[in-house]
């Protein structure tokens, strides 16, 4: 394989990986306070036909991506209130809010079909660290929204394990309870959170339909709101270890669009296929390593948590 | 002040109010978007004018026997589905992939009728069934084993497989079963009469009616009185407890995993054979994702879920009726979506009691 050819590949991997990274990232937030939230496909979605409306109507991409955070919010602030507030089941609020967002994007979306957007984000160059030979082309000749993700990863880390609401935020989601009687709000911190989660949700949805490739289609994600939640369990709940898995599934996903150009004479379904079947490879592998090594989900990961029976 | 007070047990005024109130809401709720979005049209729209659609969704689904017949075509894959994946959910098994496991049984049905077409229809059928069962069901399985032997989360794996069924199909569709007079369509060839499922009198209802029937009926016997209905109910309620007496989880794991997904198969099989009477791209608009709805609504009684497929059919059938005249038939989506979070909102009220005081004195 050529030079050429292997920065292009390595470098639309960390595009195709962007919007599951940002949407993992949500993800890890929102179980990190013990709340599964299963329906970031369809908060994606919604994010990413607020943020092209938007983006359209005002002519400005970082509107887009503002109201992509707040659809992606308001979606997810519709779990919070049922699973927090209402202890509602966990898994089934995540569907029926994946099965809403498919609907409301596609509502929402029906006069947005086959525009262009006009104004959309594009790749930009960050001065002497995109002329580094090698490394320069692969991370820094891309649009902003990849940049923001270089600040946020090491942030979220941070934030997580290294700074006190972080510490309040691990102790929610592994004992409620102690987290309670230590003076912590239970349900304020995991409304924050999920919340929190949505609207990153938003902006990895608004990052396919502003960035990636700048159009409204209807179920445009293509189920990566389904991978990112994946990536999540591979990433043990880190944000590090879901920039290093997303942009492997971005390099996936760029393979099989790239293969034929390699020569590689395999029909192109077969090449969509491969995110999925990695998926479920990963999770088999993540799985066993993980009963062998003890390594676990946040402990109160999908349990409601009512005061009153502690 | 307002109190919640833990019930001890789910009242009856509950039961029938909770999804009564629930449906009444979504629908609401998909007024308020009808009205918005009629807002950005230049003439602006009246609520009158959103009752007006939702009336033509009525008038469209049950107003003349073909639309009540149509209501039942849509209903047979979403009772399938549904009472597939009800079985998986009483184990707590979280099987979102009947949408896959549609598409794949769809596949075996019509890889039989392709393949066979000179099989009489008496010897065709049987084989179509059976190889919608077993395709759908090994769909359903492989998800299972992993579940059943290293905990592997279903919920992801049995999602993730549903987009590779919906693009094998497309694969053939568009490749190798593509039909050469198929004016360049994703179509295969037409199935011969011998493989097309039998209508029931001169409607499009088809005999995937019966077989919805049939399993209801012997679902509600096997779950209340067989030991493989008692395993399954005490493994949903707790998978420690069934194994402290001896029942074997991985068994049935796997078993209710290829149940669930033979069933969605049937249905894959019976919409393949009576309605599209060819494969075709896009054969399910979303049937598997419905069933999961519909498995919730009905309690996962199996009558229930019949009921409720009904009613979620006629709700299809509706806003295709109403899509010429510019609402997007994604409202269908929405209101179920809706439909669902107004249930499980409301299912506080079987769980607690609201009761209200008056300021009383702190006591003690």
């Amino acid at each position: 394989m050529s030079q050429e050819l292997l920065i292009t590949i390595l470098a639309t991997a960390i595009t195709a990986g962007t919007p599951i990274l940002y949407a993992a990232l949500g993800e890890v937030m929102t179980e990190r306070s013990g709340i599964l939230n299963l329906g970031v496909e369809g908060m994606m979605l919604v994010g990413a036909v607020s943020g092209f409306a938007f983006a359209i109507k005002t002519n400005d991409p970082w509107l887009g991506v503002l109201a992509a955070m707040l659809g992606g919010g308001a979606m997810a602030l519709i779990h919070a209130f049922l699973t927090v507030t209402l202890q509602a089941n966990q898994v089934v609020s995540g569907l029926a809010l994946t099965i809403f967002g498919t609907g409301l994007s596609g509502f929402i979306g029906k006069s947005y079909i086959g525009i262009p957007v006009v104004n959309s984000f594009k790749p930009v160059t960050l001065g002497f660290l995109s002329d580094i030979p090698f490394l320069g082309p692969i991370f820094f000749h891309h649009d902003y929204l990849v940049y923001v993700t270089y600040l946020l990863v090491p942030t979220l880390w941070f934030l997580i394990y290294r700074t006190r609401p972080g510490l309040n935020l691990r102790a929610v989601g592994e004992n409620p309870a102690s987290a309670d009687s230590l003076g912590v709000s239970v349900y304020r911190i995991r409304y924050i959170y999920v919340i929190m989660g949505g609207m990153l949700a938003g902006i990895g949805g608004a990052y396919l339909s502003l960035a990636y490739a700048p159009t409204w289609l209807e179920n445009m994600t293509a189920g990566r709101g389904w991978i990112a939640v994946a990536l999540v369990i591979f990433a043990t709940w880190n944000p590090l270890r879901a920039m290093f898995g997303s942009y492997i599934f971005g390099g996936i996903d760029a393979l099989g669009f790239r293969a034929q150009a390699m020569g590689v004479m395999i029909p192109s379904f077969f090449l969509k296929m491969l995110p999925y079947f990695f998926t479920i490879f990963v999770l088999i592998m993540v799985t066993r390593k993980a009963m062998a090594n003890r390594v676990g989900s946040p402990g109160a990961l999908g349990l409601p948590y009512d005061r009153e029976e502690r | 002040m307002i109190k919640l007070e833990r019930r001890s047990a789910p009242s009856l005024a509950g039961m029938i109010l909770i999804p009564l109130t629930a449906i009444f809401l979504a629908l609401i709720t998909g007024a308020i978007f009808l009205y918005i979005n009629g807002l950005t049209s230049p003439k602006g729209i009246t609520w009158g004018q959103v009752f007006a659609v939702y009336f033509g969704m009525l008038e469209g689904a049950v107003g003349s026997s073909y639309g009540l017949s149509e209501t039942i075509v849509k209903a047979i894959p979403l009772m399938l589905c549904g009472l597939g994946v009800s079985i998986a959910f009483r184990m707590q098994l979280w099987n979102i992939g009947a949408e896959g496991q549609f598409h794949m049984g769809a596949f075996g049905a019509a890889w039989v009728a392709l393949n066979f077409s000179h099989l009489p229809a008496y010897v065709m059928l049987p084989l179509m069934v059976l190889a919608g069962i077993i395709c759908g069901g090994i769909w359903g399985l492989l998800p299972g084993i992993p579940r059943a032997y290293l905990g592997v989360n279903e919920t992801i794996t049995t999602l993730m497989l549903n987009y590779v069924a919906i693009l094998w199909v497309n694969y053939l569709v568009f490749g190798p079963w593509k039909d050469p007079q198929g004016m360049n369509f994703p179509l295969s060839k037409p199935f011969e009469p011998s493989a097309i499922l039998p209508t029931l009198g001169n409607s499009r209802v088809h005999f995937g009616l019966v077989f919805a029937l049939v399993i209801a009926v012997f679902l509600w016997f096997a779950l209340r009185q067989s030991r493989w209905g008692y395993e399954v109910t005490v493994i949903g309620e707790s998978s420690r407890a069934a194994s402290y007496a001896g029942m074997n989880i991985t068994k049935n794991i796997l078993m209710v995993m290829f149940l669930s997904g033979a069933m969605a198969g049937l249905a894959g099989m019976a919409e393949v054979s009576a309605i599209a009477q060819r494969m075709q791209q896009g054969i399910s608009p979303g049937y598997g994702y419905t069933a999961i709805i519909v498995a919730w609504l009905g309690k996962l009684n199996p009558f229930a879920i019949l009921f409720v497929s009904f009613l979620l059919g006629a709700l299809q059938v509706g806003g295709y009726s109403v899509q010429s005249s510019g609402v997007p038939a994604a409202i269908v989506f929405m209101i179920q979506g809706a439909l669902l979070f107004f249930i499980l909102g409301g299912e506080i009220f079987n769980r607690y009691k609201i009761v209200y005081r008056g300021k009383t004195k702190m006591e003690v």
